[in-house]
């Protein structure tokens, strides 16, 4: 069978103070195939921006090991092979742009790799097409919406036609509209660019649409399956810190008055079909 | 509550960036904003609709291009001690304000304020504990360095300089971006508890209609630079078909409840929130028992 694309093993990770040191990951174990769209959760502080830095060697483990595509990250001959492999979406767009034109800050990845000019033509246009950016590639990106910023950051990693793409909520900074945008465009490299996701994100609605959901607290993973398994759980997610997405509260507060709903509506047409059926009974 | 004067209000406020210019836009167009005292108010818009225009005005940090802007019912622009004085009376706080910390220690950055509003040491120091208090930060981080610590605590120091000038009227850009639930609820009961010990207005940026649903007395909602349409939440959130065009959507438990009524359900479709939902299912099943 082939190797996860990724995979840690007791993975650990602190930082040194005056005083002991600070655990951030405390014995990680976590296998990802190739082609999945895994959502990591968890509160501020719980370890998960820690964890996606693992995934391309931006961090190294201060404990265990954390492999890619079967390379281990902590050699550093092969670093680029590591950094190729997976590519990294930050939160916050305008950290992570540094042409003044959309197509330029495209090639920037594939141009340090040392693709001939030819091939990153061919590449930065395929990835602007696929983030939906094609028709504004001679545009100023800083003229451009939180959104559309942030499908260009994405665009300039596919450039560099990794197999992964790990995003550390890379929807936080953005309005609705921009969210909606940067998700749908999440799932369409997934399926029909077949490039693995790990999305790290505070929203359950976003997480709810993954393939599988990984929660994390203090540094552990405590719950890791597929979204109609976990948020049902609302107990477990209230109590390392999460809220369970709303419509799965409110079937959870009603079925403490005793009436007789599914916990798993995940989706607003669910929870209203659920509705409907009691009231019409 | 209407009959109550405005605190702070805009009277065909207009704004033109870069006017004479081919980038000329016109951000705000006779605008016409109040907010009344004691009143916790929400505003929604999308990127770009002009709502951080509109609040960079109500303490001026911008100029109008036309119109005038009212605070406690004096023209910001008629003197410089008015000017001065509406900085002090409306408090700001911008999108990651944990961005603008400076000082060596986090003391020193919420003295900031009230040390410019010329108050003796004793007041300010009062204000700075009293602040920090507030916004939850333990005294033992008073005399650490802000960027010693975590992006939460940062932000709640960044919103404690603000109080520490203990606005009439404090304004939130956004307050809890990026945080998570627990983030969320602590940042926005902090806020709360400000309000109700000062009686001080409260004006809150957010995208979440489920947090405004949630918090807000009364929406303006802003689009296209001007503002179509306020109230009370239940009153904005029937409009979900103007809300969606508009590019905001409405709550979660707005849209489930639509839709149940589509379905042919006999509930209450103006339901914004989780406990609203509860009741209106259980009042629903208690009808039909009845019949």
């Amino acid at each position: 069978m082939e190797n996860p694309i990724l995979k840690t093993e007791h993975l650990t990770f602190s930082y040194p103070t005056e005083d002991a040191p600070k655990v951030i990951l405390d014995g990680v174990d976590l296998e990802i195939q190739a082609g999945a769209f895994v959502a990591v959760l968890g509160h501020n502080g719980s370890g998960k921006s820690t964890l996606a830095k693992h995934m391309n060697a931006i961090l190294l483990p201060s404990g265990g090991k954390v492999y890619v595509s079967g390379i281990d990250t902590a050699d550093e001959e092969r670093l680029l092979d590591i950094r190729r492999t997976v590519g990294m979406v930050f939160q916050n767009p305008d950290n992570q742009i540094v042409a003044n034109v959309v197509e330029e800050d495209c090639a920037f990845g594939p141009e340090n790799l040392g693709v001939p000019p030819d091939e990153i033509r061919t590449q930065v246009d395929a990835a602007l097409r696929a983030v939906g950016m094609y028709h504004l590639r001679d545009h100023a990106p800083h003229l451009l919406s939180g959104g559309q910023k942030q499908r260009i950051a994405i665009a300039g990693v596919l450039a560099m036609k990794p197999r992964c793409v790990v995003l550390d909520e890379p929807t936080a900074m953005l309005d609705p509209i921009g969210r909606r945008e940067v998700l749908e465009t999440v799932k369409k490299l997934n399926v029909e660019n077949e490039v693995t996701v790990v999305l790290i994100t505070h929203h359950m609605d976003e997480a709810a649409q993954a393939g599988r959901v990984i929660v994390m607290s203090d540094g552990k993973i405590v719950a890791d399956g597929a979204p109609r398994d976990i948020f049902p759980q609302v107990e477990m997610l209230r109590s390392v810190g999460l809220a369970p997405p709303e419509t799965v509260e409110l079937m959870y507060e009603l079925r403490k008055e005793g009436l007789d709903l599914p916990l798993d509506a995940l989706s607003d047409e669910e929870c209203a079909q659920a509705l409907y059926t009691l009231l019409s009974r | 509550m209407i009959h109550l004067e405005p605190i702070v209000q805009t009277e065909k406020l207009s704004h033109v960036y870069s006017p004479g210019t081919p980038f000329q836009h016109a951000a705000l167009v006779d605008v016409d904003f109040r907010a009344y005292p004691g009143e916790l108010l929400g505003i929604i818009g999308h990127t770009g609709s002009g709502k951080s225009t509109l609040i960079q005005h109500l303490n001026g940090l911008l100029k109008p291009t036309s119109g005038r802007v009212l605070v406690e019912g004096q023209d910001i622009w008629e003197s410089k001690a008015a000017t001065r004085q509406a900085r002090f009376r409306v408090g700001l706080v911008f999108q990651y304000p944990e961005y603008q910390l400076f000082e060596e220690t986090c003391y020193k950055d919420i003295s900031f304020g009230p040390k410019n509003m010329g108050l003796d040491e004793a007041e300010v120091d009062r204000r700075v504990r009293e602040a920090a208090a507030f916004v939850g930060l333990p005294d033992s981080v008073l005399d650490q360095s802000p960027f010693e610590l975590s992006g939460g605590q940062k932000r709640r120091v960044a919103i404690a300089g603000v109080i520490a000038m203990e606005p009439a009227v404090l304004i939130l850009d956004e307050p809890t971006a990026g945080l998570d639930p627990v983030g969320v609820e602590q940042i926005m009961s902090n806020i709360h508890d400000y309000h109700e010990a000062k009686n001080a207005s409260i004006i809150v940026i957010s995208h979440s209609m489920e947090e405004m649903a949630r918090r807000v007395d009364r929406l303006v909602v802003v689009n296209d630079g001007r503002i179509p349409l306020e109230g009370t939440p239940r009153e904005v959130f029937a409009h979900g078909s103007e809300l969606e065009e508009m590019g905001l959507g409405v709550p979660r438990m707005t849209r489930v409840f639509h839709r149940l009524n589509a379905l042919g359900a006999e509930v209450d479709p103006s339901v914004y929130t989780i406990a609203q939902a509860k009741e209106a299912v259980l009042d629903a099943l208690k009808r039909k028992g009845g019949v």
